[in-house]
C-alpha cells in the first residue's frame, strides 16, 4: 500500500498540488479512499486530514468504503427516471438483499451505485454492469445478469 | 474499377450503447475476408463517427458511393455480411433495412452548425477535421485579425452562452480582454451536470477539435496563454477523445508555442470533475479546478476580473466554443441570419423521454415546440397524449401541452416559467406525475446543494420534505401555498444560481398543474398512478385465471391463491412494487 501512496504523493508534488487529482488517483488504485491513505497523505504533506475528508465527502465520485467485485451503476437522469430507473434500483437492491443505506453486499461481490446522468438518454433506462452499457433495459434483465454473474 | 466507398458507423453515445463498435468491427472483418474483391477492398474505407442524431434508430450506418448517401438503421453485426454482399459487391442496397421517411423528417427542420461535422468525421483523427476546413478559422484569426476584431465579430454574431444563462459571449470576451492583468485563463465548461442531457458529451465525443479551435480563438481574443477543460469523469470516452485531440493538436503545432508561426502561445489542460452539479456555477468550477470543495462565492468580483488563482478568467460552455470556428469561417452575418431578434443562431437539444424518435437535434432558435415534438421527434411514443415538456433540467420548468405553439428561444421560454438551459428536453406523457417530477428535481438539487448558504441548504430540504409528504398521502391544506412562499424566499436569497433556480420545477408545475397537486393533497390519489403510496393493487376475481404469474412475481409473498383459485393480495404485506400488475397477462390486477 505504502508504495502506491508514495507514488501518488510524488505525482501530487510534481503536478503542483491538487487534492482532487490526488484523491482521484487514489480511488483509481484502490477503488475507494482508504483511511490509511488519508493518514499517510496528511503526514507526508503536512495537510490536515479534514481537508482530504472535506473534498472526498463533497464530491459524489469518491467513496470511503471498499467496492465490490461487480459494479452495477444505474443512471438516474430524468430520461431514465421517467422510464423506471427507480424500479430497477429497488428490484436490484431487493435481489441483493441490500438495505436503503447499504451499497455493497456482505461478501463484496456486488456494489450498487446511482449516478446523476450518463448521457445515454435516448437509450433510457440505462444500467452499467462492470462498465458495459445496457440500454433500454429492465429490472428483469438486470437481475438475470446478476444471477449469472453470481454463478461465475 | 469500383467507385470509392465510404462507410460511416455512428459511434455516438447511443450508437455505442446499441453496439456500434461491433458493427464497425464486422464491416472491417467482412471486407478483409478473402472473398472480397481486391478493388473493393482498396476503395472502401470504414470510419467511426460521432452522434449522427437519430439515436432511436441506432446503429445507423451510412454508405457513401458515387455522390449518393444510403443510410441503414437498426444495424446489428450479423446483418453486415449481407450489406457487403448485396450492396457493396452487387450494387443493390438491402431495401428492408434502409431508413424510412421518419429519418428525413427528423433532419428536415434542423440546421446544423455546431453539429455540422459531428457524425460526419472521425473524431479521433485530426486530419478528418482539417479536411473539412478545421483549424482554418484559428489560422486566419491568428495571422491576420486583431483580438478586437475577433471580439467585434462574435459580438455581431450575437452568440449567447449556451450553458444556460445566455450571457452574450462577445461581451464576456470583451470584459475579459479589458480586465487588468497579464496572466489570464480560458476555461471550457464541459461539466454537463443536468440530468437528462447529453449535448456537450456528443460534441466533445463527436468533434473535440471544434472545441479546441474555439478555445484557441477565444484565448487569442483575451490574450490568455493557458486553458482548461473542466470535464465530467462520468464521460470516459469524451475524456479519452479530448486527450487524444489535444495531443494531435500539439503535434500539428496548433497548440503550444508560436502557433501558426505567430507570437501567440497556448496550451490546454484537462481537469476531471468529480461529480458535483454545483460546479457548473462559475465560481464553484474555479474552486474545483483549484482542488477545493466546489462551493460558490459571492459575485462581484466576477471571474472575468478575478477567477482562477485570482486571475481574470473567461468560462465558456462546450457548445458556445464549438460555434466559434464556424462563425469565424462563415461570418457573423450568416450566423445571425438564423434565429430570432434576441436569440440568434441555433441551439442543440437532447430530445428524450416519451418521444418516438429521441435524439440529438440542432434547431434554429425560434421554431415552435410543435415542430420539434411532432415534425422532428415524430410525436409521442405509443400515440399517447402529450402532457408536458420539461426543459432546462433542475433549473427549468415544465411547459404544458397547450403551449405547443410557442417559440423556442431564451425570451419565450422564460415567459412561460422555464429556461433554455443547457438543452435537455424531456417529453412527458399522461403516465408521468407532475408532483412526482417536481419531487424528483428537488431531490436532485437538495442532494447537490453545496450547503454553503442557508436558503438553499435548508430551504430545498424543507421543499423536499413537503413534497414527500404530499406524494406519500400526508399532504395538508395550505401545502401548495407553503411551497410557493418558501420557493419565493429561496429564489431571492440564495447565493448562487443553483439555489436561485432550484424552485423553478416546483413553481412551474404548480402554475400549470395545480389540480394535480390538489388531488394528491385532498383526495390522496395520484391521477397518473405513479406515487406508489397512493396506489392500491387488487385482483379482479372474475377476470383472474389463477395462472400464478403474479404469485411468483410478488417479492413480498403478499399474494395468496392456488391453481384454479382466484388470487388475492394481502394489503398489509403489499409493498406496492407493481410487479403483479406488470406480469398479469389478463389485466386482472387493478391499480387505483
Amino acid at each position: 500500500m505504502n508504495n502506491s501512496f508514495e507514488k501518488i504523493v510524488h505525482n501530487y508534488r510534481k503536478e503542483g498540488g491538487n487534492v482532487i487529482t490526488l484523491l482521484q488517483e487514489t480511488q483509481e488504485v484502490f477503488g475507494y479512499i482508504p483511511r490509511e491513505a488519508i493518514d499517510y497523505f496528511s503526514e507526508h504533506l503536512g495537510i490536515a486530514p479534514s481537508r482530504f475528508f472535506g473534498v472526498a465527502t463533497f464530491y459524489a465520485q469518491f467513496r470511503m468504503t471498499p467496492i465490490g467485485k461487480n459494479k452495477i451503476i444505474t443512471c438516474c437522469g430524468t430520461a431514465c427516471y421517467v422510464r423506471g430507473a427507480e424500479r430497477i434500483i429497488s428490484s436490484v437492491k431487493r435481489e441483493l438483499k441490500l438495505s436503503d443505506t447499504e451499497d455493497t453486499t456482505q461478501d463484496r461481490e456486488f456494489t450498487v451505485e446511482k449516478v446523476a446522468c450518463l448521457g445515454f438518454c435516448s437509450f433510457a433506462p440505462v444500467v452499467l454492469i462492470n462498465d458495459d452499457v445496457r440500454g433500454k433495459t429492465s429490472a428483469d434483465v438486470i437481475i438475470k445478469e446478476i444471477k449469472s454473474l453470481r454463478n461465475k | 474499377m469500383a467507385d470509392e466507398t465510404i462507410i460511416r458507423v455512428c459511434m455516438g453515445p447511443a450508437g455505442i450503447a446499441a453496439g456500434g463498435k461491433q458493427v464497425l468491427e464486422a464491416f472491417r472483418t467482412t471486407l478483409a475476408a478473402a472473398g472480397t474483391s481486391a478493388t473493393l477492398k482498396e476503395n472502401c474505407s470504414t470510419h467511426q463517427v460521432g452522434c449522427v442524431g437519430l439515436c432511436a434508430r441506432d446503429v445507423l450506418v451510412e454508405i457513401h458511393r458515387a455522390g449518393t448517401k444510403i443510410v441503414y438503421q437498426y444495424i446489428k453485426p450479423d446483418m453486415v455480411p449481407r450489406i457487403v454482399d448485396e450492396h457493396l459487391v452487387e450494387g443493390i442496397p438491402v431495401a428492408e433495412w434502409l431508413v424510412d421517411s421518419a429519418y428525413d423528417a427528423f433532419y428536415k427542420k434542423q440546421v446544423k452548425i455546431v453539429l455540422s461535422d459531428v457524425g460526419r468525421i472521425d473524431p479521433e483523427d485530426i486530419q478528418a477535421y482539417v479536411a473539412v476546413e478545421g483549424y482554418e478559422a484559428a489560422r486566419e484569426v491568428l495571422l491576420s485579425w486583431s483580438p478586437e476584431e475577433v471580439i467585434e465579430e462574435i459580438k455581431m454574431s450575437q452568440l449567447r452562452g449556451r450553458g444556460g444563462a445566455g450571457f452574450p459571449t462577445g461581451l464576456k470576451w470583451e470584459l475579459g480582454r479589458k480586465a487588468s492583468g497579464t496572466t489570464k485563463y480560458i476555461v471550457c465548461n464541459a461539466d454537463e451536470g443536468d440530468p437528462g442531457a447529453f449535448m456537450d458529451r456528443a460534441v466533445v465525443e463527436g468533434n473535440p477539435h471544434s472545441v479546441i479551435e474555439g478555445m484557441i480563438i477565444g484565448a487569442y481574443a483575451l490574450s490568455a496563454h493557458e486553458g482548461y477543460v473542466y470535464i465530467r469523469a462520468e464521460y470516459p470516452l469524451a475524456v479519452e477523445r479530448l486527450k487524444r485531440a489535444l495531443t494531435q493538436a500539439r503535434e500539428r503545432g496548433f497548440l503550444g508555442k508560436n502557433i501558426f508561426g505567430t507570437e501567440f502561445s497556448l496550451d490546454i489542460k484537462i481537469k476531471l470533475g468529480a461529480g458535483a452539479f454545483v460546479c457548473g456555477e462559475e465560481t464553484a468550477l474555479i474552486a474545483s479546478i483549484e482542488g477545493q470543495r466546489g462551493t460558490p462565492r459571492a459575485k462581484p468580483p466576477f471571474p472575468v476580473n478575478r477567477g482562477l488563482w485570482q486571475k481574470p478568467t473567461v468560462i465558456n460552455n462546450v457548445e458556445t466554443l464549438a460555434n466559434i470556428p464556424y462563425i469565424i469561417r462563415r461570418g457573423c452575418q450568416w450566423y445571425a441570419s438564423y434565429g430570432t431578434e434576441r436569440s440568434r443562431g441555433t441551439k442543440v437539444f437532447a430530445l428524450t423521454g416519451k418521444i418516438k424518435n429521441p435524439g440529438l437535434i440542432e434547431i434554429p432558435m425560434g421554431i415552435t415546440l410543435r415542430e420539434i415534438i411532432e415534425d422532428i421527434g415524430g410525436g409521442i411514443e405509443n400515440n399517447k397524449p402529450l402532457k408536458a415538456i420539461q426543459t432546462g433540467g433542475p433549473s427549468g420548468g415544465c411547459i404544458p401541452a397547450d403551449k405547443l405553439d410557442m417559440n423556442v428561444d431564451y425570451e419565450s421560454l422564460a415567459k412561460v416559467g422555464s429556461i433554455v438551459g443547457s438543452g435537455g428536453m424531456i417529453v412527458l406523457d399522461q403516465d408521468d406525475c407532475m408532483v412526482n417530477m417536481a419531487q424528483y428535481f428537488i431531490r436532485f438539487t437538495q442532494a447537490e446543494s453545496c450547503g454553503k448558504c442557508v436558503p438553499c441548504r435548508v430551504g430545498t430540504k424543507r421543499l423536499l420534505e413537503t413534497l414527500e409528504r404530499i406524494t406519500k398521502g400526508h399532504g395538508r391544506k395550505g401545502d401548495i401555498e407553503r411551497l410557493e412562499k418558501l420557493s419565493a424566499g429561496i429564489k431571492s436569497t440564495s447565493l448562487c444560481g443553483l439555489g436561485q433556480t432550484a424552485p423553478n420545477p416546483i413553481l412551474s408545475s404548480i402554475r400549470y398543474f395545480r389540480e394535480e397537486f390538489e388531488t394528491h393533497i385532498i383526495n390522496k390519489k395520484c391521477p397518473s398512478k405513479v406515487c406508489k403510496n397512493l396506489l392500491t393493487y387488487s385482483i379482479n376475481k372474475e377476470q383472474c385465471k389463477a395462472c400464478g404469474a403474479c404469485l411468483r412475481a410478488c417479492p413480498a409473498a403478499a399474494i395468496a391463491g392456488a391453481k384454479k383459485v382466484p388470487h388475492t393480495i394481502d394489503q398489509s404485506k403489499c409493498i406496492k412494487c407493481g410487479s403483479c400488475f406488470e406480469v398479469c397477462k389478463f389485466n386482472s390486477v387493478e391499480r387505483d
